[in-house]
């Protein structure tokens, strides 16, 4: 497989870094990336900003919601309701 | 066929997970509680139409976005899928130098992502459109793939990375914003990434 170059690396970078891309191009991409410290560059960005995001939206349940939730499952499950929601 | 009797067993280890993702589509805490009971008590009911061994955290999202669409989308005048401009690839990456600033340490990239802080991240996830902020959630926060995407939201695959790539974009602009306004970098016009050809 030919080298792929920057343009071509950059232009798969959510692809790359989503595990979306099949392994062939993976792998020209991972050693376009050794030699490329503008393209690492790039990726780590890409990177650290889906680590910010992922850790700032991670937020504790509420006991009390999980004790109404609990409660309003117990009530349903001793009336026996059941419905296809798909 | 799912067991009902198992179902709060089976179902609570993604409690936190969608509580999270219901807090981000709602953007409130009351809303995000009341979408988190709806779900649950909704997937309770269908349990039994569930098939086991199928993917049980993309199926309580899909119920998860589908009550939050039917409940709170309802009240938005329409579809906000033109609602989001343009922003260029590497938004920030092309903002804040690349390359020549990581020479010296500590990169403008780090300043700026370490000087921001949780609760800015949020909103800026909070202010990019609905269509938008599901997929980036999803993909960025639960670690869904596209295809796990567009069976949760119900689109073509195609629809998913667009909405994907087009919100990360909005929301590195927003954050690239936040920066500017804190003074914590000066606005300057996008950098060309060098590229070879």
């Amino acid at each position: 497989m030919p080298k792929p170059t920057c343009e071509e690396s950059l232009a798969q970078i959510y692809l790359f870094l989503d595990g979306e891309l099949d392994d062939d191009t993976r792998t020209s991409i991972e050693l376009h990336l050794e030699h490329c410290s503008p393209c690492v560059a790039a990726f780590g960005l890409e990177m650290e900003l889906r680590a910010l995001v992922s850790r700032c939206c991670r937020e504790p349940v509420p006991q009390e919601l999980r004790d109404r939730i609990a409660a309003a499952l117990h009530e349903m499950g001793r009336s026996g309701s059941s419905e296809d929601v798909g | 066929m799912a067991d009902q009797l198992t179902f709060a067993e089976d179902t609570s280890p993604y409690m936190s997970s969608l509580y999270a993702a219901a807090r981000r589509m709602t953007r409130n805490d009351a809303d995000a509680e009341d979408l988190l009971q709806e779900t649950f008590l909704k997937a309770y009911r269908g349990y039994g139409g569930f098939k086991e061994g199928t993917n049980l955290k993309a199926w309580l999202y899909r119920i998860l976005t589908n009550s939050y669409i039917n409940r709170y989308r309802a009240k938005q005048r329409r579809p906000d899928e033109t609602d989001l401009e343009d922003v260029e690839d590497f938004y920030l990456y092309r903002r804040l130098g690349g390359a020549e600033s990581s020479v010296l340490g500590r990169s403008a990239e780090d300043e700026v992502l370490d000087s921001i802080t949780d609760e800015q991240v949020r909103d800026a996830l909070d202010s990019l459109p609905d269509t938008f902020r599901m997929a980036v959630v999803l993909a960025d926060v639960e670690g869904f793939s596209y295809k796990e995407i567009a069976e949760i939201l119900d689109v073509p695959i195609g629809t998913v990375m667009s909405r994907l790539h087009r919100g990360r974009r909005a929301l590195q602009k927003a954050l690239y914003e936040y920066a500017v306004e804190r003074g914590i970098t000066s606005p300057k016009p996008a950098e060309v990434v060098d590229v070879e050809s």
